[in-house]
C-alpha cells in the first residue's frame, strides 16, 4: 500500500486536488480509501464519498489534530489495509503552521495556493518545507508573473520537492500527481517511522482546559513574548 | 531554444482516432484553437502543458524539437513552459508596478532590470486606452490595463516560450498589437477564443470537435478581408464608448450614422 500524507493551509483545495487525483488512480483499476483528520467538524468525507471509496473521519475534538494524527497512524494503516487499498489518502486539516504530518518513506503533499500571497510560503513553516511534493492551486486566477513569483519563493523553502501546479476545480495536472504517486515506493509498515519534523512541546494549563487569563492560571510549559527582539 | 511543438493525435471522446494526425507550432506562430464549449480545447491545452506522452485522457504525444520529451527524467521541464493570460485573472498582491516587476525580473533573474521595467511599461501603455505609471497600484488598475500588463510581462520578463490567450475577448487592450508584441519576442502563442475577430487575427486555426482535432483551417484572404470589416466596427463601437464616456448623446451626427450603414452594408456582402 502507498500512504499519500497531504497536508495544506485552510482553504488551500486539498480535498478538491485529491478527489481528482484518486478519480485517475481508480481509472487505473487501484483501490483507494481516504481518511480525514479535523479538529470540529468536516464535510470533506462526503466529497471521498461520492467516489465510491471507503472513507473515514477522524475528529481531534479537544485535543491538538497533528498529534491526534499521529497517535492514529498505526489505527489508519490497519483500517485502510482492511478495505484492502492499494493507495491510502490521508489528508490533515491546514492548521497552526508550526507542525507537519510528513513521515519518511510516505510520499507527502503539502497543497497550498496562490492567493495566500509571495511572503507566506516562509511562513508555512515544516508542512511545506519537509513536503516531497508541493501542489500550488487557484492559478488561474492570478497573473502568469504571480504564479512565476510564487513558485520561485515555495522552491526556495522547499528546494528538494518536486512542485506542480493543479487546478482544484477542473482537474488540469491532477494527472501528474497521479502519476507521482504511482512512483513512490509502497509502504512496509508505518510503525517505527520516523516524523520528518518534530512536533513542538506544548504541555501547559490551557492544553488541559484552563480558560482563565493570568499568570496564577498557567502551568507547564510557557513562553513569553520577547519585547526586546527586533526583526 | 524552442523552436517547433508537435501534437500527434490520440484518440477523442468516443475513443476514435483525431482526425489531424499532426498538429506543428512554429516559434513566432499564432495559432487559435476553436470550437463549442466541451469540446475539448481546455484538454488540449492541458497535453500541451503537461507534455504528454500518450498519458493524458487523449493518449496525445507532444513532441519538441521533433524530439520526444522525458518529462519524468528532467525536473526542469516540469515548469515554465507555457505562460497564461486570461479574461478571469488578477494582479491580488498589494504592490505598485515597478516593485512587481522589479520582483518579477529578479526572479527570473534578469541582469539589468531597469531597462526591461521601462520596456514593459510602454508596452502596457501602448496596449491599454489609459496610461499607467510605475507607481500605479496593481490593484488600481481596470481590467484592460491588468491585461495589457500582463501582456507585456509575458512577453518580456517571463521566459516561457508558449503563451496562452485565454477568451480576453473584451479586454479593453488593442489585441492585435498584443499578439504582434508576444510573436515578436518569439514566443509560440495559443489563442482559445470564440471571439471572430480574435480568431481571424490568427494565420490558422485548430477546430475541436468532440474532444478531437478535428480540422486545421488556415485563415484565407477572404476572412482577412471580413477580419477588416470586423475591426472597423469595433473601432465603430469603440467611438461610440468613448463619445458616450465623454458625456456625449449619440446618434445625433450624420458621421455616426454614416459610418454604421456603411458597416453594415459591407457586412453583408461579405458574410
Amino acid at each position: 500500500m502507498r500512504l499519500v500524507i497531504v497536508a495544506g493551509t485552510p482553504s488551500s483545495g486539498k480535498t478538491s486536488v485529491m478527489v481528482h487525483t484518486a478519480r485517475h488512480l481508480l481509472r487505473n483499476g487501484l483501490v483507494v480509501a481516504a481518511c480525514k483528520i479535523d479538529c470540529l467538524q468536516t464535510s470533506d468525507d462526503e466529497r471521498y464519498a461520492r467516489l465510491g471509496i471507503p472513507v473515514a473521519v477522524g475528529l481531534s475534538d479537544y485535543i491538538c489534530p497533528d498529534h491526534f494524527y499521529v497517535a492514529n497512524l498505526e489505527e489508519v494503516e490497519q483500517w485502510a489495509k482492511e478495505q484492502r487499498a492499494d493507495v491510502l489518502v490521508l489528508e490533515t486539516a491546514g492548521l497552526c503552521h508550526r507542525c507537519a504530518p510528513a513521515v519518511h518513506d510516505c510520499l507527502n503533499i503539502c497543497v497550498i495556493d496562490n492567493l495566500i500571497g509571495v511572503d507566506t510560503p516562509k511562513k508555512v513553516g515544516p508542512m511545506l518545507s519537509s513536503a516531497d511534493i508541493v501542489v500550488i492551486t487557484k492559478g488561474d486566477i492570478v497573473s502568469q508573473a504571480e504564479r512565476e513569483v510564487f513558485r520561485y519563493k515555495v522552491a526556495i523553502e522547499n528546494p528538494e520537492a518536486r512542485i506542480l501546479e493543479v487546478n482544484g476545480l477542473t482537474g488540469q495536472g491532477a494527472l501528474t500527481l497521479k502519476n507521482a504517486i504511482l512512483d513512490c515506493k509502497p509502504l512496509d509498515g508505518i510503525s517505527g517511522k520516523e516524523l520528518r519534523s518534530p512536533m513542538p512541546a506544548a504541555v501547559c494549563s490551557y492544553c488541559a482546559g484552563e480558560t482563565t487569563i493570568g499568570k496564577s492560571h498557567q502551568m507547564g510549559m510557557v513562553k513569553k513574548v520577547d519585547f526586546g527582539r527586533l526583526d | 531554444m524552442l523552436e517547433r511543438i508537435s501534437i500527434l493525435a490520440g484518440l477523442d471522446k468516443d475513443g476514435s482516432p483525431e482526425k489531424v494526425v499532426r498538429l506543428d507550432i512554429e516559434a513566432g506562430q499564432v495559432l487559435a484553437v476553436v470550437g463549442p464549449t466541451g469540446s475539448g480545447k481546455t484538454q488540449l491545452i492541458s497535453d500541451i502543458e503537461q507534455y504528454a506522452e500518450e498519458d493524458t485522457l487523449t493518449g496525445r504525444r507532444v513532441l519538441i524539437n521533433d524530439q520526444t520529451v522525458y518529462k519524468n527524467r528532467d525536473k526542469r521541464l516540469s515548469h515554465n513552459l507555457m505562460a497564461q493570460v486570461s479574461q478571469n485573472m488578477n494582479f491580488v498582491i498589494d504592490m505598485n508596478i515597478e516593485d512587481f516587476l522589479l520582483m518579477h525580473a529578479q526572479v527570473r533573474g534578469i541582469s539589468n532590470p531597469g531597462a526591461i521595467i521601462g520596456e514593459v511599461l510602454t508596452i502596457t501603455n501602448q496596449l491599454a486606452g489609459e496610461p499607467v505609471s510605475l507607481q500605479t497600484n496593481l490593484t488600481q488598475l481596470s481590467g484592460g490595463q491588468s491585461r495589457a500588463l500582463m501582456v507585456a510581462d509575458v512577453a518580456l520578463i517571463s521566459n516561457a516560450p508558449i503563451v496562452l490567450i485565454d477568451e480576453i475577448e473584451n479586454a479593453g487592450i488593442d489585441r492585435l498589437q498584443a499578439l504582434n508584441i508576444l510573436t515578436g519576442q518569439g514566443k509560440m502563442v495559443l489563442v482559445v477564443s470564440h471571439d471572430p475577430t480574435l480568431i481571424l487575427m490568427t494565420e490558422q486555426r485548430v477546430v475541436m470537435k468532440n474532444g478531437g482535432m478535428d480540422r486545421i483551417c488556415p485563415t484565407t484572404p477572404q476572412e482577412k478581408n471580413i477580419l477588416k470589416d470586423l475591426l472597423r466596427l469595433e473601432k465603430s463601437v469603440a467611438g461610440l464608448r468613448h463619445s458616450l464616456r465623454e458625456g456625449n448623446s449619440i446618434g445625433q451626427t450624420e458621421d455616426y450614422v454614416k459610418e454604421g450603414i456603411t458597416w453594415q452594408e459591407s457586412s453583408y456582402t461579405c458574410l
